[in-house]
């Protein structure tokens, strides 16, 4: 009871745990707790053999964070900035700092315009986006589709309807755009 | 090569691509032979983090054989089987020099606040991850170590992130003989962290969640009690009530961005995207705690702003600890304990998914179909 002083009763001796659980007390002395201390100054504990790495060669401007004096040494050279996405994240690391919403949500714009941009082009290559097998909704056959959900209350439950909108959402827009595309063209020719 | 590729928001398909290159004398090519789907790749599968670019390969936990190295690299000749840590750290700046690997600040051009880590968006450094045939391992004399003879290869798996996080979100709690710890989230992070509770001596362990059947995992492998959050109309009154009104002494935190049991806030968190994550486990967590007491955060939120009860937890003079991982660091003590037979990490493998069929993977552990707890991805090539 935390009205008076006293400890409440442990339920189980140490001896107890000790013999039903496997390690038990091991790590009991924080020095042999590997994150304890949290900051040790060991610089040749790391594998190193350099003071400074060497500059991985910048084949395209690499975007950073404005909270960077320089581009680090080594980064990731994977899917470049492009299209309409690519400009709106280009001015998101440019303008704001990390520490500004803007930077954040003008880079998850940029994540939803990028959806819609490789959705579209992914129609004019041999292989275009489809939800069905993307969205591994085939997996529902043989893993238990309706035992899964209702063994116990899942509290996902009450949500749950929400995914296939956003599954199906910028498929069904760039569907729209398709459709009215063709239509501008239908019209103009007859026009 | 194949690999996993990101086509939107919970959409993901396997597709052809090149082949990663050495880019830096340091680097590696792994090719895979094992990976997994963690909770923190659901954050982005949903969507969740900021600037992760349609065409990414997803996948920062993998073991596999190392196929070609850079001019500089010393430790590792093609051929080894390694285990890679999620972190991409380079081993000298300011903060690897300190330890601190998962902030290195000389991997990651996108953000500061953000270390390297494979396959884990822009924002991580836009590195391709390894649910994929080959992988580019920056950094190789640094990160990747060779698999011991006598390890089983699932749980080197496990020790790529899962277990060390657990693990180390249990050292973060500052657990002392006696404690009761609380463990909100029974997926492999919680039930890994609840595990290695008791190694620091914890006097109780309780894991909170809402599918019955991780629960029984929490009881079976954890030797937790367990607490369904759904049975109760307060979580936080049930966590006063077991303790004697005191609160329990530390918390963990290993459920994040897509915390369940609010629906504003799910919604708002994780499918609006209007704040850094659903922070309900983490509100629960600083209110179930005791004065003066410990909540440990393993959960990954995004770099937005979150809802989370601040006022509370100065009130109440918590100590608040958290990072994401660095899990070479764990490695030793934790080879330690898995030959001493103190944590067989792969018995939460639940299932195995051909990478030919990774959309199904991510849709079977996203919706928590057929009991999945931990998936693992086997490339066609192995
Ligand atoms: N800090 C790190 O280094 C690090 C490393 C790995 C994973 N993570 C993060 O840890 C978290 C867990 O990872 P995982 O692989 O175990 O994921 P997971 O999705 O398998 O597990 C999350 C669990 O939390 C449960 N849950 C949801 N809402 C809850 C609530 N309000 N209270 C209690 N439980 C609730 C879910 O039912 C699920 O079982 C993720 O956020 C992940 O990103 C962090
Ligand atoms: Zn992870
Ligand atoms: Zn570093």
């Amino acid at each position: 009871m935390p009205y008076t002083a006293d400890q409440p009763r442990p339920r189980e001796s140490a001896d107890d745990l000790r013999a039903r659980i496997p390690g038990w007390g091991a790590d009991l002395d924080p020095a042999d707790r590997p994150a304890v201390p949290r900051e040790r100054f060991d610089p040749g504990a790391t594998g190193a053999h350099w003071t400074f790495p060497d500059r991985q060669p910048e084949t395209q401007p690499r975007e950073r964070s404005i909270e960077h004096e320089e581009l680090p040494p080594v980064f990731g050279d994977t899917v470049h900035l492009k299209g309409l996405s690519g400009v709106i994240r280009r001015h998101a690391y440019a303008r704001y700092s990390e520490a500004r919403a803007a930077h954040w949500l003008l880079l998850i714009l940029g994540d939803r315009v990028d959806a819609i941009e490789s959705h579209l082009v992914s129609f004019a290559t041999t292989r275009p986006d489809e939800p069905i097998t993307q969205s591994g909704v085939l997996a529902e056959l043989g893993h238990r589709p309706v035992g899964s959900r209702l063994d116990g209350r899942r509290a996902d439950l009450k949500h749950m309807w929400i995914d296939p909108v956003i599954v199906a959402g910028p498929w069904l827009l760039a569907g729209g755009a398709v459709v009215l595309a063709a239509r501008a063209v239908v019209t103009r020719a007859r026009g | 090569m194949r690999a996993m590729t990101y086509r939107g928001p919970y959409k993901v398909r396997t597709e052809e691509k090149d082949r990663p290159k050495i880019q830096h004398s340091n680097d590696a090519i792994v090719r895979v032979t094992r990976a997994a789907i963690c909770g923190s790749d659901l954050h982005l599968y949903h969507g969740l983090m900021p600037d992760t670019r349609v065409g990414t390969t997803f996948g920062h936990e993998f073991i596999g054989v190392v196929e070609e190295i850079g001019s500089s690299v010393e430790n590792l000749s093609i051929g080894d089987r390694v285990m890679v840590p999620f972190n991409v750290y380079c081993g000298s700046c300011w903060f690897c020099a300190r330890g601190l690997y998962s902030n290195c600040h000389n991997v990651n051009p996108n953000a500061t606040a953000v270390g390297g880590i494979y396959g884990y968006s822009h924002t991580a450094g836009g590195y391709d991850g390894g649910q994929a045939e080959f992988v580019r391992v920056p950094f190789a004399d640094v990160g990747p170590q060779l698999i011991p003879e006598w390890m089983d290869e699932d749980d080197a798996l496990m020790c790529t992130d899962a277990l060390a996080t657990g693990y180390f979100g249990a050292q973060l709690g500052d657990i002392s003989e006696g404690d009761t710890v609380a463990v909100f989230g029974a997926g492999p992070v919680g039930l890994f962290a609840a595990r290695s509770a008791w190694l620091m001596g914890a006097g109780r362990v309780i894991v909170i969640d809402h599918l019955d059947y991780r629960l029984e995992k929490a009881r079976t492998f954890a030797y937790a009690e367990t607490r369904n959050f759904m049975h109760f109309d307060d979580i936080v009154v049930e966590m006063k009530k077991t303790t004697d009104g005191l609160g329990t002494d530390v918390v963990i935190d290993a459920v994040g961005a897509e915390a369940d049991g609010n629906l504003t806030q799910h919604i708002t968190g994780s499918k609006l995207k209007l704040q850094g994550g659903s922070p309900v486990a983490l509100n629960w967590a600083i209110d179930s705690v005791r004065k003066g007491g410990t909540v440990s955060v393993m959960g990954a939120y995004g770099p937005i702003f979150s809802a989370i009860k601040f006022g509370d937890a100065v009130n109440k003079g918590l100590t608040l600890r958290m990072n994401q991982c660095p899990v070479k660091r764990q490695w030793p003590r934790l080879f330690e304990h898995i030959r001493a037979g103190h944590l067989k990490p792969s018995d939460i493998i639940t299932h195995r998914i051909p990478l030919e069929h990774i959309s199904e993977g991510y849709h079977l552990f996203s919706s928590k179909l057929d009991d999945c707890i931990k998936p693992v991805i086997v490339p066609s090539a192995v």
